[in-house]
């Protein structure tokens, strides 16, 4: 929280510093005597476990571009060059690989964690829409670099998703054109593709420091729905969060070097180790796991235009998320009915994510007609009709006497072991 | 400060407007070339010209493929049987309805040339299989007669016709009328 400084510098070499670029100053306020509320939960740990990947993929990125060359003939051959002949070329390509998989599922993690404590409310609705913008510049970070292989995923993924444009009147086709830099998905698409792959990262380094200052002026949440009221409230950010979530972060890379070691192609798709075929498509193109959700959306809507909307629009409802609640109650912890329906949305986001898997035939695209309904309901009626009709549970007076009551309950543990 | 004490806008106010207006004039112009480098280059107009082909090869029955501005192409011998089979479909039935007639070129009613990306997503379909022996698409089960027209969802529309146009009896020239 911005308040005053509490920055001593105690040498000359610090004093010198600080009358000319208070630098140390900054940092010392914001990273280690910033006030984090002390009943902060794990689930308050992936925007430091986010921080962390969004490096893990910068560094393993730059790297692999120093091997990579983006030319329709030779980007298939040249990723294969660099599993096989790049020392340590197939760690850091599996690396970059599963790492997105961990950055999406940190991102969502962190999304639901925010919609569950009431992040998004006020005064936190800018922290909230920078987020969401975060969210949509990673997708489309994302989505390029899938292309770069030029494989037949990526081929026929970037042929689907550029289409997509297509469906605006008017303006559609020459959109599509000149996303293509052609007549079709080809050459001039990839290299493209490819600088701004490069680029986009670094915007998100750009509004992650917008993200982390607007954090910063209203302080972090916390599960108890209370603000801090006495410095008996908080803690220093360092050593407790610090610890607390480089402990996380750990726990984090156990999961993530089992992955990129033993299962490393479980979250990819064996059809983009074929060359990309423009004769020949794929018989069944999904995108990454992270993006089904939003893709049986897309596919719920029988018309072309209405699902393009309906996707964007599944992502833009985000952004108003904090005007269409209006319950002053933040925590989930102290309103009874809309910790039901949280969870109900939980399940028919991984529902839809299931359906986007599935193929559009049969029962499935019903079944995604439902889940989409029910993901817009859950914004434009649920969520709105919470405020209005939901008695909240008594509030506590304080995050300590919260803490105190949570240790005065006995916890499921101490239950078992006494019984 | 600049301002001036009346109320009342001043020659001043007015060379601010225009000072801000050349501006952005200035930006727009330089922003224009760094849009539009992103368009189709000289090199990829130019190979987007039209192509010639020569249909004599294609037996009947046969169906070839071929690219044409980085775009599959079908080209496909029908059969009598097909056209006659696609001439007396009733248009009611169908999910696009356009006739046999408008699909061909007259007199060349053997020759069928469309595009060959399913109007749903964009897959490929495959040749003579479907209930319609046309096309069958695969990815989700869209189906297409032998005039390339769509019978069953979810693909929406018939697959679209490239242009194209007779250069000999059996020499096509697809692009022919095409703008860059």
């Amino acid at each position: 929280m911005s308040g005053h400084s509490s920055y001593q510098p105690r040498t000359g070499i610090e004093r010198w510093l600080d009358t000319r670029l208070p630098i140390v100053r900054m940092i010392y306020d914001q990273f280690v005597a910033f006030p984090v509320p002390k009943n902060i939960n794990y689930a308050y740990a992936f925007g430091a476990i986010l921080a962390v990947f969004l490096i893990v993929q910068i560094v393993s990125g730059v790297v692999l571009a120093m091997h990579y060359i983006p030319h329709e003939t030779m980007a298939f051959a040249s990723i294969e060059h660099i599993m096989r002949d790049v020392n340590y070329g197939w760690l850091i390509r599996y690396i970059h690989m599963n790492g997105a998989s961990f950055f999406f599922f940190a991102v969502y993690v962190h999304t639901f964690r925010g919609m569950y404590y009431g992040s998004y409310k006020e005064p936190r609705e800018i922290l909230w829409i920078l987020g969401v913008i975060i969210l949509i510049l990673m997708m489309a970070t994302a989505f390029m670099g899938y292309v770069l292989p030029w494989g037949q995923m990526s081929f026929w993924g970037a042929t689907v998703i550029t289409n997509l444009f297509s469906a605006i009147p008017f303006i559609g086709d020459p959109i599509v054109t000149w996303l293509w830099g052609g007549y079709a998905v080809g050459n001039p698409t990839l290299t493209r593709f490819y600088s701004l792959h490069y680029l986009l990262p670094f915007v998100i380094v750009g509004v992650v420091i917008l993200h982390v200052w607007a954090l910063h002026v209203t302080g972090q949440t916390n599960p108890d729905n209370v603000d801090p009221k006495t410095p008996d409230d908080t803690v220093h950010f360092t050593p407790f969060a610090l610890t607390k979530d480089a402990f996380a972060i750990g726990l984090c890379f156990i999961a993530f070097a089992w992955f990129v070691f033993y299962v490393p192609n479980y979250l990819g798709h064996a059809d983009n180790y074929v060359p990309a075929n423009p004769g020949v498509t794929p018989a069944h193109i999904v995108p990454e796991w992270y993006l089904l959700p939003f893709y049986a959306i897309l596919r719920a809507v029988p018309d072309k235009l209405g699902g393009v909307i309906a996707m964007f629009g599944a992502l833009i409802v985000l952004i108003f998320l904090p005007w269409l609640d209006g319950s002053k109650v933040k925590s989930a912890a102290y309103r009874p009915w809309y910790r039901v329906f949280f969870w109900i949305f939980v399940a028919d986001c991984i529902f839809l994510g299931w359906l986007g898997a599935m193929p559009a035939e049969g029962i499935y695209p019903t079944l995604s007609q439902v889940g989409t309904a029910w993901y817009f309901a859950h914004f434009f009626i649920i969520i709105p009709a919470l405020g209005y009709f939901e008695k909240p549970k008594p509030l506590p007076e304080s995050i300590s006497e919260a803490v105190r009551l949570r240790h005065e309950r006995p916890s499921l543990y101490a239950r078992l072991m006494n019984r | 400060m600049a301002s001036s004490d009346t109320a009342e806008s001043t020659r001043r106010d007015f060379l601010y407007v225009a000072t801000a207006a050349m501006g952005a004039v200035g930006v727009a112009a330089v922003a224009w070339p760094f849009i539009h480098q992103m368009n189709p280059d000289a090199a990829t107009i130019a190979a987007g010209a039209p192509i010639d082909l020569d249909l004599s090869p294609v037996a009947e029955g046969q169906i070839i493929r071929v690219f044409w501005r980085g775009k599959p192409i079908f080209v496909r011998h029908r059969t009598p049987k097909e056209i006659a089979d696609e001439q007396n479909t009733d248009l009611a039935s169908l999910i696009d309805p356009a006739p046999d007639s408008a699909r061909v070129k007259p007199g060349k009613e053997q020759w069928l040339v469309v595009y060959a990306s399913c109007t749903h997503l964009g897959c490929i379909p495959l040749g003579h299989q479907g209930d319609w022996g046309g096309w069958f698409c695969p990815c989700h089960g869209s189906a297409y007669d032998t005039a390339g027209r769509v019978r069953r969802g979810p693909a929406p529309l018939n697959l679209p016709l490239p242009p194209y146009e007779f250069v000999e009896n059996t020499k096509i020239r697809i692009g022919a009328g095409a703008s860059a």
